[in-house]
């Protein structure tokens, strides 16, 4: 149980990666950007991978009648992550602290996992959702109004994940650092639990 | 069955044809198609080296990459540039203010890159005026002029822009010699009474400002080029004179009857010493020095009103001339400091000397006379040896770091290869016609990069589609890596190359600013947010603070302005984005337009002559709505009453 209750103190840890590193990276490359703009989104806000990137995205954007890329106060969200990410941190290592003194057991470590999961699931839904709004809520005055070939109002959803080409951009969307990182400490997280059942069943 | 005959036919025919490329290839196909190979830099490459070639009478400098000939930039310099608005613009006229007023063209020579331990620092290049004597100082960050300096006492700046080893100083020698100071007398008392000014102007080692810290008052010859020593030489300068005769006319013949002329050789350092132990004549002089400063945009002129002379004769043992044949042209000193090529112009000869046997001859004071004071060494106690080329009319030489030397031949129209110390010419190609000077990269530094050498030539004839009596001239492109000389390009430079300055792309390509910082913009007029722009009456002076951004100007209605109003356009570029200039210009303004980068601000004036609705526009296609980046400027009669409004978007 304590190799069991250490893995559950680390993993958790990993996730402190998210203040540092971006959560999610979209990159936007044309013929005229052969150096593609990018954005990296972190918890707490939006940066260019370059600094005038957000700048020159929005500027471009206006085009097409795309809102402006959200700054800090613009998303609760900004604000309600890294908190929710904290607790999640400091609860997960107080589960793994109280398996090392064995207060409490595997279970403890599964349901942190299936938690912070179903975090994870909801974050990414959340995500989505700005991104559908962000590609589809267009400026009705916007300079091009571009359509699709069925005549339907053309839309700039960036995907979720991978690639795709959109008017002169190829749009490519990836888990940065950030995401890694946590994925690397839920795995642990699970290993912890996965340990933790089988000591049980040994004793 | 017809059809499989005729496809089995061509296919006979494509393996013939291929098989004949194949034989060409191995007899003589290596030669031509290895030289398209070395020019050749595919679509999407980049080149291996910069070339910055002077523009001689454009007053510019050209940028060029090698081995592709491809030009990248003009650099507006001594000479007005509507391209930019470099010189019409409110920020750079006073780049172009001189003690004699608004002087709106040069003639550039002697491109010069910035040098630590005598090996190229790539921090700045200079650049000499030769008309109008000044020297310039241009960002190698971002490829603009930054400062003119305009050097007193002097006249035809032509031994110039050469730095020494650590850029402590940017020598600028006279050609011309003249009345010091300038008077009213009889030209034809020009013997003993002219005299020629060598300048030497330090070099801030953090900004790089220039300031002339001394002039050394010479006799009355022409000094025509010269270098500085390097490694053992360090500390020394060379100057090629010409018309030691000190004829006043038709020196075409006159100046042309001494059997030598001479290198002065002077001892800077020790000239330095005496300055900072408080020695030297301060005298009455009017400059001026002309500083732009990158963030205000902006240049400044300061008039400076004294100059400190060094008279030779008070500092003994610091000027020494080197008796060198006929006429000599380009001065030369090889990467090791030891040996000074005096390239006889007149002659079919390079004379070469040597540094070593230079000091020896000194310190044995084995002198053959003197001139005017300063003493003459004896031409064979100082000769390293002669380079007999058979060649005729050499001006300059280069060096590949290999040991090698390459002259070019004006008269025989060729460019020379020779070896340093046994004197032996290994290679000699035609150049295409009549080269003048030479370049390899940092092949005047301590450490040359010996790859190519550009051959800049003074006659073009029929090396290009002819377009009339005037044309560009020409440049060669010789591959010298190995034992021989090989021409592998042609390409048409821009105003009359003179001389050239390259380093390795690496130097410069990676510190080449792509954008002006907005935020770091202390232009007095600088509109840095988009709510800042505004329009301001002072009497019949009006101030546009305006903003760009793509695309449209703010603001972009302007009404109020009446006939006789001086308006100043003061627009700031508000883009962040690599390569996206806006341009600006109005309909019947008295001047060029203004092309402004990103976080720049640039002011253009306009005096309405007319009562009217004038257009402007953005002059540089931006973006795809380029074509609705404009506005409109209503004039009124110079009585009305009208109030100054301005909008975008109302």
């Amino acid at each position: 149980m304590k190799k069991a209750s250490i893995l559950m103190i680390v993993g958790p840890l990993f996730l402190l990666g998210l203040y540092i590193f971006p959560l999610w990276n979209i990159m936007l490359g044309a013929p005229q950007y052969p150096d593609p703009l990018g954005l990296n989104i972190h918890i707490n806000g939006l940066q260019g991978m370059n600094e005038f990137d957000i700048q020159n995205i929005d500027g471009l954007n206006h085009y097409i009648g795309m809102q402006t890329l959200p700054k800090v106060e613009d998303m609760w969200e900004f604000g309600t992550f890294p908190t929710i990410i904290g607790i999640m941190v400091a609860l997960g290592v107080l589960i793994g602290i109280l398996g090392y003194f064995n207060k409490v057991g595997y279970k403890w470590f599964l349901g942190w996992f299936i938690l912070m999961s179903i975090l994870g699931l909801l974050g990414m839904y959340d995500f989505n959702a700005w991104m559908i709004d962000y590609g589809t809520n267009l400026d009705p005055n916007a300079i091009m109004k571009l359509t699709n070939p069925d005549g339907t109002p053309m839309t700039y959803k960036p995907p979720l994940l991978g690639h795709v080409k959109m008017l002169n951009f190829d749009v490519t969307s990836m888990p940065s650092i950030g995401a890694w990182l946590m994925f690397v400490g839920m795995m642990l997280t699970l290993a912890a639990s996965y340990l933790g059942w089988k000591n049980t069943k040994k004793q | 069955m017809k059809i499989y005959k005729k496809l089995i036919m061509s296919m006979g025919a494509v393996l013939v044809l291929a098989s004949c490329g194949q034989q060409n290839q191995n007899s003589n196909g290596a030669l031509s198609s290895s030289a398209a190979e070395k020019v050749y830099v595919a679509p999407g490459e980049q080149d291996e080296y910069y070339a910055f070639l002077s523009g001689g009478y454009s007053g510019n400098l050209t940028v060029y990459g090698l081995p592709s000939g491809r030009m990248f930039k003009e650099i507006p310099v001594f000479s007005q540039f509507p391209t930019s608005g470099y010189g019409y613009s409110e920020e750079t006229k006073p780049m172009l203010t001189t003690s004699h007023g608004f002087v709106p063209w040069d003639d550039a020579h002697h491109p010069d890159i910035s040098q630590t331990n005598g090996e190229l620092d790539g921090r700045w290049i200079f650049i000499n005026g030769n008309n109008t004597p000044r020297i310039a100082r241009i960002s190698l960050s971002t490829f603009e002029t930054e400062e003119i300096i305009e050097v007193p006492n002097s006249a035809g700046n032509h031994s110039s822009s050469f730095i020494t080893e650590n850029t402590e100083y940017v020598v600028a020698g006279t050609r011309f010699s003249v009345p010091i100071p300038q008077r009213d007398m009889p030209i034809n008392e020009y013997k003993s009474n002219f005299k020629g000014s060598l300048s030497f102007i330090s070099v801030d080692p953090e900004h790089g400002h220039m300031d002339l810290k001394f002039q050394l008052l010479m006799p009355g010859f022409n000094y025509d080029l010269s270098h500085p020593g390097r490694g053992k030489s360090h500390g020394w300068f060379f100057f090629t004179t010409y018309n030691t005769e000190e004829a006043h006319t038709l020196q075409e013949v006159n100046a042309s009857q001494n059997d030598k002329d001479f290198i002065a050789a002077v001892n800077w350092k020790k000239i330095e010493e005496y300055v900072n132990n408080g020695g030297g004549t301060k005298m009455p002089a009017n400059y001026a020095h002309n500083v732009y400063d990158e963030s205000t945009h902006m240049a400044t002129t300061t008039m400076k009103k004294e100059v400190l002379t060094v008279d030779p004769l008070k500092v003994p043992g610091a000027v020494f001339f080197l008796p060198t044949p006929k006429s000599p042209h380009g001065c030369d000193v090889d990467p090791t400091g030891q040996y000074i090529i005096g390239n006889g112009k007149l002659s079919a000869d390079l004379t070469v000397h040597s540094f070593d046997k230079m000091i020896a001859a000194i310190e044995g004071e084995k002198f053959d006379g003197e001139a005017y004071g300063i003493p003459i060494l004896k031409f064979e106690d100082v000769l390293a040896g002669q380079v007999k080329s058979g060649g005729l009319g050499p001006l300059h030489t280069e060096f590949d770091g290999k040991g090698n030397a390459y002259t070019t031949f004006f008269i025989s129209s060729e460019v020379v290869k020779w070896k340093l110390g046994t004197w032996e010419v290994i290679d000699r190609k035609p150049t295409y016609y009549s080269v003048g000077h030479l370049m390899i990269p940092g092949g005047n530094s301590r450490k040359p990069f010996g790859k190519y050498v550009v051959a800049m030539n003074k006659i073009t004839k029929d090396r290009y589609l002819p377009t009339g009596p005037e044309m560009e001239h020409s440049a060669q492109i010789y591959d010298i890596s190995g034992e021989k000389m090989e021409l592998i390009y042609d390409f048409p430079t821009h105003g009359e190359p003179h001389y050239a300055a390259g380093c390795p792309a690496e130097l410069l390509a990676p510190k080449s600013k792509k954008i002006y910082r907005l935020d770091e913009n202390k232009h007095p007029y600088a509109v840095t947010s988009p709510t800042g722009s505004k329009v301001v009456r002072e009497g019949n002076e009006v101030h546009v603070y305006m903003s760009t951004i793509r695309s449209h100007f703010t603001p972009d209605n302007i009404e109020g302005i009446k006939v006789g109003d001086k308006v100043y356009f003061h627009i700031t570029n508000h883009e962040q984005d690599f390569d996206v200039p806006h341009g600006f210009s109005i309909l019947g303004q008295n001047t060029s337009e203004l092309l402004i980068m990103p976080g720049q601000t640039k002011t253009s004036v306009w005096e309405p002559k007319q009562v009217g609705v004038w257009p402007f526009y953005c002059t540089d296609f931006c973006s795809a709505l380029h074509q609705e980046m404009q506005g409109y400027v209503r004039v009124s009669p110079a009585n009305s009453n009208m109030e100054l409004k301005w909008s975008l978007g109302e």
